[in-house]
């Protein structure tokens, strides 16, 4: 038996680095796994909060009626009601914030109507199109079309 | 009795692309019953995000992209997009060579984000329409399958999203994604995509994509919430997803997808 | 293609992994052969084929590390590696394989010699070999029968483990649904016999070329078996990749049209000129001429020389099509890329070039520290 020990004697110490590194690794698995991991899955649970705690850049429709409840009652009953005011108008929230310092620019109308007016091919058949110059001879739009309720053409 | 069937023959409507507006309406109320002050606890257990879009509705204006880029500080050059919006234009059937394949041809001018100019007349019997895409955040997902390190993940309310601390850049998830819609940020080297607006839709928000289109072609939903108007246009309309043989279990609908599109 | 396709996701780095990965393995079956198999024929290569499994081993995670946009995180993959990935298995069969397999398989078969150095040589050489030693300095003909035991057990479970350590790479290939020229089950199967063809291939040069430094006449009864089979491995190599091609052609799925453009425009350089018929049939020809025509030994030694040259490229340009060719068309199926490879950036040719020498340099080091072969085993 002795003599067995004796000529396996280099194995022992083999397995016995072995074992070391396996605790070294264990230790270090403990140490650096983030605390948060595996709490809702495979994953660092922290994260969630982290992603949810962005910044936000567009205030949503509902901000702008507390101050500007005027132009919703115009703009409501008319073609333009189910568009948000920041698809035209930008991202608000921090106008939201600070309004009294922070002041958006007004679109300029004619480029940004014809962002969605202009007429191509792809868009749905009954979705209202023009030609710009056919339509008003390059003219800007709000001369006759309130862009918060274009319709009926004013004057 | 009465209101069932006024509500039926209005969302019957809605389906028509004549009354462009009428999903959005109901977007617009469902909106405005969600207010950011009104959902301060946030219970991932009680949501299950899904998405909505109407081919029919849209009419490749970008807003949904600029605002998305504006939203996520997604990085304008180069390239690179969390949503975008593809222009299909499918030619008729070429009757001298019939066995060949015609394959529709797809344009993209960055991703959308300043609209679409006018390339394809009317009149030689071809066919022409807008294509949103964005991350299908699917039930199944196969990102979330192959990331060694779990830096991508399924949440529990049904958003895949990623987490940059973590993640390696070994960009095995964005060869993973059949849809395209990951890419590496090179300002932090790891992975990015659409995150659904997570921290928007957790504050009662919608995305900021849905929020800007002006057409209602875009339409978040709420699975696990009954009143949702998502459940009534499943029931009533018919949808499809894209590369459904992937079985991915991709939770973005979409009405209207033309049976041409990759 | 697709808006955010407008990059190669895995560069020339993720090409050259598998090709280093593949001698690993292939070198180790070649040394199995010898160990488990007793093809006594092979046996002068024996310790020379662990040797090269070991310095492309050590080199093999550095190309993998260099392409990560962190790697300082890449120990993440020890910490919480995500089970239903084939990535996170990475770490823990590379560990496995080069620890528990290679490098006690290499200390056991050497012990003798690193011990006979421990307590004969001098300065810092002596340091070396004590610390190799693990301070046991035992050499017992019983000892080393233990030894020899548990190294036949040891190359047993590294047969198996040399598959598993190249197959898996063909399995997160193969496994990708999104993409068609990667998807088949016949992926793993195919990345492992061409990693055999190009470990022996490679072993086969290494010999010729180590035995030409060190002044020691080569067996050619060696030379032949290791030829032989090179041979074998080629014939089912080539078989398995024609199957996957005749396949794909006759069942003619929504991405045929596409895949075989790229394969005719594209890789038409890497896929059918150097990877079938200069790597791949050239050789396989040449194999066979050897077998079937007798010539000198000479004559035979050159022709070996040739084809396993002509073997490395061939398994690098398959390595090549199949990384990069997946990645030069869209997923939509609509359109097509091109890879533009830096020369001096992180993932450039040269970066890819050091990294392909490197595991040379690192097998001097090792058959300077621990011969392979002895003046006086000069076979007959």
């Amino acid at each position: 038996m002795r003599d067995l020990f004796r000529d396996a004697e280099h194995l022992f110490r083999l397995a016995g680095v072995f074992l070391a590194l396996i605790v070294v690794f264990l230790v270090a698995r403990a140490v650096l796994t983030p605390a948060t991991f595996g709490v809702y899955g495979h994953y660092r649970g922290a994260a969630l909060a982290e992603i949810r705690t962005r910044d936000i850049v567009f205030a949503g429709r509902a901000a702008c009626l507390d101050c500007h409840d005027e132009i919703n009652v115009v703009k409501k009953t008319a073609k333009h009601a189910g568009i948000g005011c920041e698809a035209c108008h930008g991202p608000l929230e921090a106008h939201v914030a600070d309004p009294s310092t922070v002041v958006p620019e007004k679109p300029d109308a004619k480029k940004l109507c014809l962002v969605c007016h202009s007429e191509n091919l792809a868009k749905p058949r009954n979705f209202p199109q023009i030609n710009p110059k056919e339509h008003a001879d390059d003219d800007n739009c709000i001369k006759c079309h309130d862009p918060h309720a274009p319709l009926p053409v004013k004057g | 009795m009465d209101m069932e069937i006024g509500r039926r023959e209005f969302l019957e409507k809605t389906g028509k692309y004549v009354m462009l507006f009428g999903a959005a309406t109901k977007a617009w109320d469902f909106i405005l019953a969600g207010t950011p002050e009104a959902a301060p606890d946030y219970d991932v257990t009680r949501h299950w995000w899904a998405f909505y879009i109407d081919i029919e509705k849209c009419i490749g204006c970008g807003n949904c992209v600029r605002a998305c880029k504006a939203e996520n500080n997604v990085i304008r050059e180069p390239f690179y997009f969390r949503t975008w919006v593809e222009r299909y234009h499918i030619a008729p059937p070429d009757l001298a060579n019939l066995h060949d394949e015609r394959l529709p041809t797809v344009d993209s001018p960055n991703g959308g984000y300043d609209g679409f100019p006018e390339r394809y007349r009317d009149g030689d019997g071809s066919k022409s329409f807008f294509v949103p895409k964005m991350c299908n955040h699917c039930t199944d997902s196969p990102c979330t399958q192959v990331c060694p390190v779990g830096a991508t993940f399924d949440s529990p309310d049904g958003v895949v999203l990623v987490d940059k601390t973590y993640c390696l850049g070994c960009r095995y998830c964005v060869q993973a994604c059949p849809y395209g819609c990951r890419y590496i940020d090179p300002r932090v080297q790891t992975v990015d995509k659409c995150t659904l607006c997570y921290h928007r839709i957790t504050k009662g928000l919608t995305t900021a994509c849905c929020e800007t289109c002006p057409t209602g072609a875009r339409l978040l939903g709420d699975l696990k919430d009954p009143k949702d108007p998502l459940h009534e246009l499943l029931r009533t309309q018919k949808v499809q997803v894209l590369k459904p043989y992937l079985a991915t279990g991709a939770k973005l609908v979409y009405h209207g997808l033309d049976g041409a599109v990759r | 293609m697709y808006p955010n396709e407008v990059e190669l996701q895995w560069s020339i780095l993720i090409v050259l992994y598998p090709f280093l990965t593949g001698i690993v393995a292939g070198a180790f079956i070649l040394a199995s052969l010898e160990r488990v198999f007793n093809v006594e024929e092979v046996k002068p290569t024996y310790r020379l084929a662990l040797l090269t499994a070991l310095s492309f081993m050590i080199v093999a995670p550095l190309p993998l590390q260099l392409h990560l946009g962190h790697p300082e995180r890449s120990f993440e993959m020890y910490l919480t590696p995500h089970s239903t990935s084939a990535m996170a298995m990475f770490g823990f069969v590379y560990l496995w394989y080069l620890l528990a397999v290679l490098v006690i398989e290499i200390w056991l078969d050497f012990r003798q010699d690193i011990v006979r150095m421990a307590l004969e040589s001098t300065g810092w050489r002596r340091v070396v070999y004590r610390v190799m030693a693990l301070g046991s300095y035992n050499v017992s003909p019983r000892s080393l029968e233990i030894d020899d035991k548990i190294g036949r057990f040891v190359t047993i479970i590294g047969i198996p483990s040399a598959f598993l350590l190249h197959g898996y790479v063909g399995f997160l290939f193969g496994s990708i649904k999104a993409n068609p020229w990667w998807s088949t089950p016949l992926m793993p199967i195919v990345f492992l016999f061409s990693a055999i063809v190009s470990g022996i291939a490679a072993v086969l040069l290494l010999y010729i070329v180590v035995c030409f430094l060190k002044g020691i006449k080569r067996s050619i009864p060696c030379l032949d078996t290791m030829a032989r089979y090179l041979f074998y491995a080629f014939l089912i190599d080539f078989s398995l990749e024609m199957l996957d091609l005749i396949h794909r052609n006759y069942e003619a799925d929504e991405s045929l049209k596409t895949l075989n453009f790229m394969m005719h425009t594209r890789l038409y350089m890497s896929q059918i000129v150097l990877q079938i018929i200069i790597g791949t049939l050239i050789p396989i020809g040449l194999l066979a001429l050897v077998q079937i025509v007798s010539m000198s030994a000479r004559a035979r030694e050159g022709i070996y020389v040739l084809a396993s040259s002509l073997t490395l490229c061939g398994i690098f340009a398959m390595r090549w099509n199949v990384v990069i060719g997946g990645q030069l068309f869209s997923k939509s199926f609509l359109g097509y890329t091109t890879y533009k490879m830096g020369f001096a950036t992180r993932e450039g040719l040269l970066p890819a070039l050091l990294l392909l020498v490197l595991p040379f340099v690192i097998l001097w080091i090792l058959v300077t520290l621990l011969p392979p072969m002895k003046r006086d085993e000069a076979a007959h």
